[in-house]
């Protein structure tokens, strides 16, 4: 593993550039492309209070242009989109009063909000911040936002390394808030595909719900439909303001170009982005759990079974241990729950258990979950799961266990080194999270030396029924009868 | 530890995207490619806007570094296999693949699901000389992996390991190739597994509309289209399994790929040694099909527990064979290739009707693929939805790429061109399907000249050949009391009824009720 980080030392420069932004570039010149990886430290955990889905909807706002890319006139532009949103706080104004609505003044309102966005609707160039990547080789485009971190990232061929580094810094340093209105039923969709209309995706909404009371892993990363659906541009650009400061920014650049080169050139693109105060960190800690929670949810759906506990965030000294808990549990057919739920006891066609759910800046859940066959019950799944924890408390892991584990994160790590997309995150997210992307590497010493008792002991400390937060879903016949209902399965 | 937890959120769906299906639309050809010119043109190209100011079109493009893949090494045993090895010594890892001709679309009707589960179950079964679940404790310690699977045209084998292992891992690859030992009680498991997969096949709607889709597209009893049932799971024996591995692994049906840390002179006779006894046997052909497109309509699934509608409108594409698929190709990147593409520009970011919306006249290497477009939106905008989607594919015929839409297609392709054969995986990849589909080996390179050449009339010209919006099936599978206007804005609609089959032996006792 010497061998591999002495390379990686090599070929990767870390810069802090004044104005905070941190870039990691990395030479691999296996083949004449470049991949890039946009690590934001500020995710939907940071959602203001009543703002739900906040980053997220920034994160599309990201793609909608700059002062100079999606315009035809910015200065012209710039005075149509104050106008959108000064009709659109009047119209919200009339449209939250809880006594005294006037609708027809409602009415009157939304019209001049809708007026005021075609009007600014004139400057726009659709989709020409995405179209220019495109249309210049970039694959792969894309952004994800999580409860942590929002990330951005695409590949594109060398020659663009600059074209590159002008649209990103220009992005991070001055998007402009376009189409917001009707990027924000786009995210409805969203919600509806990913939430509302998918039992799982509602069960872990209502799952993390429960688990938390006060800190904001409770609230749904898309956001709850009521708070994205009058969420506007104008807290969106303070969001921007606030987080996509350069110091709370990490770039990471890998692939075919020469460090002594590309670095000054990234200097003077990235460099350029006004400097910001770094936001202050999160006061929320979620205060310790009294009691067991569950939730039970009755649809006409297949049953589901997820529980978690809570546990520290990813800097505890015990961080490794639980990564070897869930290859331990979850990792192929090897594995404790696949060997007792699947193979043996014949109950489930799934089940893991894994750390860090949803997230693990802040301190997230160690997960489990369990897919029953047909025939077989959520209640079967908790007790086999239980079961196997209860061994984990009692009984050492083996030897054999614990060597597998080391094994396979030596070599996980290694193999997520042959391409450049994978390398450029793995850059900036250990960058962010440590402050140095050597970890990437360094965590092998951790993670050697893990015990047999270091698991027992975090399995009795977390694994504890004052912990635990349930969801089941159990499945229910459609209260319709229209005769499509007999074999169950709607 | 990052990259432990990935495949969880991904299995949850929690992660937020900016978009979810567009992403996977937009390749036309799959793999890699050969290439060694420079696709670099002059300076970023990019539409053009009177009054403000371009920064970017300052930014020069250099031409692109040279680059000469290194191309796999081809050797044809006398029993009619093919080898392909390509080194690649930047990591200690030795991955390799045998790719077997016969697949789902072979199986017999009445056992749908066997190939399916005669992947699975022939790696947990193991050798005759190791159990799987030995097997399974030995490759763990390696950090290494041997697993089997069954797909609509093939079979596989496929290993991965550090280089120090090759030797014990290929044995063990070899012999469970050679000498499997299919298990009661591993196909047990498989079947157990094929059963929850349909119990459950009606929760998401996604899933629904795609599956009832290609069942439209094709006709639910075509070898592309049928499904599972608990009835077909449960008729596949043991012998099934072994019938199904004589009948197939035969040398002249197999195609093994092996690319890593190696040198390629020894990998071979290792190879050699191992193949070179094996006897050549039938052949195994795609399966005769007809197919004669979708009955016209309008189609619905209700579902009460969903506030949005899943549209997808369905026909049939073509081979990709066809001499017409370089400019198919362009109108699929002028339809929905992207950003700019029109259904995303005017369905998504003009009207804001959808977050996923979609389509392409597709292709398949040895059978017609499917026209299909897609979109989700709000139960109340689903005809209006609908309609907008319908109206760009009658444009397509209509109203021919303009310059700019047609340099923004062939640039996107052209450009990202390169990401077809960036790694030594993707080039020998793409040579294996070539050879697999009996495809030449230059078809990639073929494919770049040919997307240089179409004109904004092939495109208008393929758009009225291969579509015909009174041929299309409109399919959605939405909550009927949310939907407003009702769907037979679109034509008469006729019910699907996805009831699942219950058991045999056990009628209306629907498992996992």
């Amino acid at each position: 593993m010497a061998q591999y980080l002495a390379g990686f030392e090599k070929r990767t420069t870390v810069k802090v550039l004044p104005n905070g932004l941190t870039l990691i570039v990395c030479e691999r010149p296996e083949a004449p492309v470049f991949s890039f990886y946009t690590l934001v430290d500020a995710g939907s955990a940071d959602d203001p209070q009543g703002e739900s889905g906040l980053a997220h909807m920034f994160e599309h706002i990201a793609f909608k242009g700059t002062t100079e890319i999606g315009t035809t006139n910015y200065p012209a532009e710039k005075i149509a989109l104050a106008k959108v949103e000064t009709a659109y706080a009047a119209y919200d104004a009339e449209y939250r009063k809880r006594v005294g609505q006037d609708t027809t003044k409602l009415a009157a309102l939304k019209k001049a909000f809708e007026d005021a966005q075609a009007e600014a609707q004139k400057y726009v160039i659709p989709n020409q911040f995405a179209e220019l990547a495109e249309q210049n080789g970039a694959v792969g485009l894309n952004a994800e936002t999580e409860e942590d971190s929002t990330q951005y990232f695409w590949s594109m061929p060398e020659n663009r390394l600059e074209l590159w580094a002008y649209m990103e810094s220009s992005r991070i340093g001055h998007p402009v808030p376009r189409e917001f209105y009707k990027e924000r039923d786009v995210v409805q969709e969203e919600r509806r595909m990913r939430t509302d209309s998918n039992p799982i995706g509602a069960m872990v909404e209502q799952f993390l719900a429960t688990a938390y009371v006060a800190h904001p892993y409770r609230v749904p990363t898309v956001g709850w439909e009521s708070e994205i659906s009058q969420v506007n541009a104008t807290e969106a650009a303070a969001f921007h303001a606030k987080y996509y400061v350069p110091s709370n920014i990490v770039v990471a650049v890998v692939g075919d170009f020469k460090v002594s080169e590309a670095m000054p050139m990234l200097t003077k693109y990235f460099g350029a982005i006004p400097a910001g105060p770094k936001p202050e960190s999160m006061t929320t800690v979620e205060p310790p759990q009294m009691a067991e929670k569950s939730v039970v949810i009755h649809e006409p759906t297949q049953p589901f079974y997820l529980e978690g506990y809570h546990k520290p965030d990813y800097r505890d000294p015990d961080d490794s241990v639980y990564d070897a808990i869930t290859d331990i549990f979850s990792n192929g057919r090897t594995s404790r729950l696949y060997k007792s739920l699947v193979r043996d006891q014949k109950i489930a066609a799934d089940a893991e258990g894994f750390s860090g759910f949803p997230g693990e800046k802040f301190p997230g859940l160690f997960a489990f979950y369990g897919v029953p066959v047909p025939g077989h019950t959520p209640d079967e799944m908790r007790d086999a799961i239980h079961k196997e924890i209860d061994k984990l408390k009692t009984t050492d892991v083996t030897d054999e266990e614990l060597e597998m584990f080391k094994t396979r994160a030596r070599a996980g790590l290694l193999r997520g080194l042959d391409n450049n997309e994978g390398v450029a995150q793995e850059l900036a997210e250990f960058q962010t999270r440590y402050g140095d992307w050597r970890e990437l590497f360094r965590q092998l010493d951790r993670i050697d030396k893990v015990s047999k008792a270091d698991v027992r002991r975090v399995a009795n400390k977390i694994f504890v029924e004052s912990n635990l937060t349930s969801a089941r879903i159990e499945f229910k016949a459609p209260v319709q009868a229209d005769g499509q209902n007999a074999g169950g399965g709607k | 530890m990052r990259f432990m937890v990935k495949s969880f959120w991904n299995c949850v769906g929690l992660t937020v995207m900016l978009f979810g299906l567009l992403a996977t639309c937009t390749s036309a050809t799959g793999q890699s490619s050969t290439q060694t010119k420079s696709a670099a043109t002059a300076k970023p190209v990019a539409q053009s806007s009177p009054a403000q100011a371009q920064p970017w079109k300052k930014i020069a493009v250099p031409p692109l570094h040279a680059f000469k893949p290194p191309q796999p090494k081809r050797i044809e045993l006398a029993n009619g296999l093919v080898i392909f090895l390509q080194e690649d010594h930047e990591l200690p890892f030795i991955n390799g693949r045998i790719l077997i001709r016969g697949g789902s679309r072979n199986e017999p009707a009445g056992k749908v699901g066997l190939v399916s589960m005669y992947g699975e179950a022939w790696r947990t079964s193991g050798s005759s000389a190791k159990s799987g679940d030995d097997l399974d404790s030995e490759l763990a310690q390696k950090a290494a992996s041997i697993e089997t699977g069954g797909e609509e045209a093939s079979t596989s084998i496929g290993w991965s390991s550090f280089k120090q292992d090759f030797d014990s891992v290929f044995g063990e690859a070899a012999d469970l190739m050679l000498h499997p030992a299919f298990k009661a009680e591993k196909l047990a498991i498989a079947q157990r597994n094929m059963a929850t997969g349909i119990a459950r096949r009606n929760d998401d709607p996604g899933e629904i509309a795609d599956r009832e889709g290609i069942k439209l597209a094709y006709g639910k009893d075509s070898p592309y289209a049928r499904q599972a049932e608990y009835a077909t799971v449960d008729a596949v024996t043991v012998d099934d399994l072994k019938g199904w591995h004589d009948r197939s692994v035969v040398a002249n049906n197999m195609i093994v790929s092996v690319v890593g840390d190696f040198d390629s002179a020894t990998m071979e006779m290792k190879l050699r040694k191992v193949f070179e006894p094996m006897a050549r046997g039938s052949a195994i052909e795609p399966p005769k099909a007809y197919f004669p497109g979708p009955k016209p309509g309008a189609y619905f699934v209700d579902k009460e527990d969903i506030n949005q509608s899943t549209v997808v409108i369905m026909g049939l594409g073509i081979e990709r064979n066809n001499p017409d698929y370089y400019a198919i190709s362009v109108m699929n990147e002028v339809f929905s290739g992207g950003f700019g593409s029109r259904v995303v520009q005017n369905v998504r970011t003009k009207l804001g009707l959808a977050y996923e919306v979609g389509g392409n006249l597709g292709s398949q290497y040895d059978y017609p693929g499917i026209f299909g477009a897609e979109a989700g939106t709000k139960s109340a905008t689903t005809v209006a939805a609908t309609q907008a989607v319908l109206a760009e594919i009658g444009r397509l015929k209509t109203d021919p790429p303009t310059t700019v839409e047609l340099n923004k297609a062939k640039d996107q392709v052209l450009n990202s061109f390169i990401f077809r054969y960036d790694t030594p995986e993707k080039v020998i990849n793409e040579q294996v399907t070539l050879a697999f589909y009996g495809y030449p080996a230059d078809f990639l390179e073929k494919y770049r000249d040919g997307i240089a050449r179409v004109t904004a009339a092939d495109v208008t010209h393929v758009a009225n050949k291969y579509i015909d919006v009174s041929k299309l099936a409109i399919l959605v599978v939405g909550n009927k009391t949310e939907i407003k206007p009702p769907l037979d804005a679109l034509g008469k609609v006729t019910d699907l009824d996805i009831t699942i089959p219950p058991p045999p032996g056990k009628p209306g006792a629907a498992a996992g009720k």
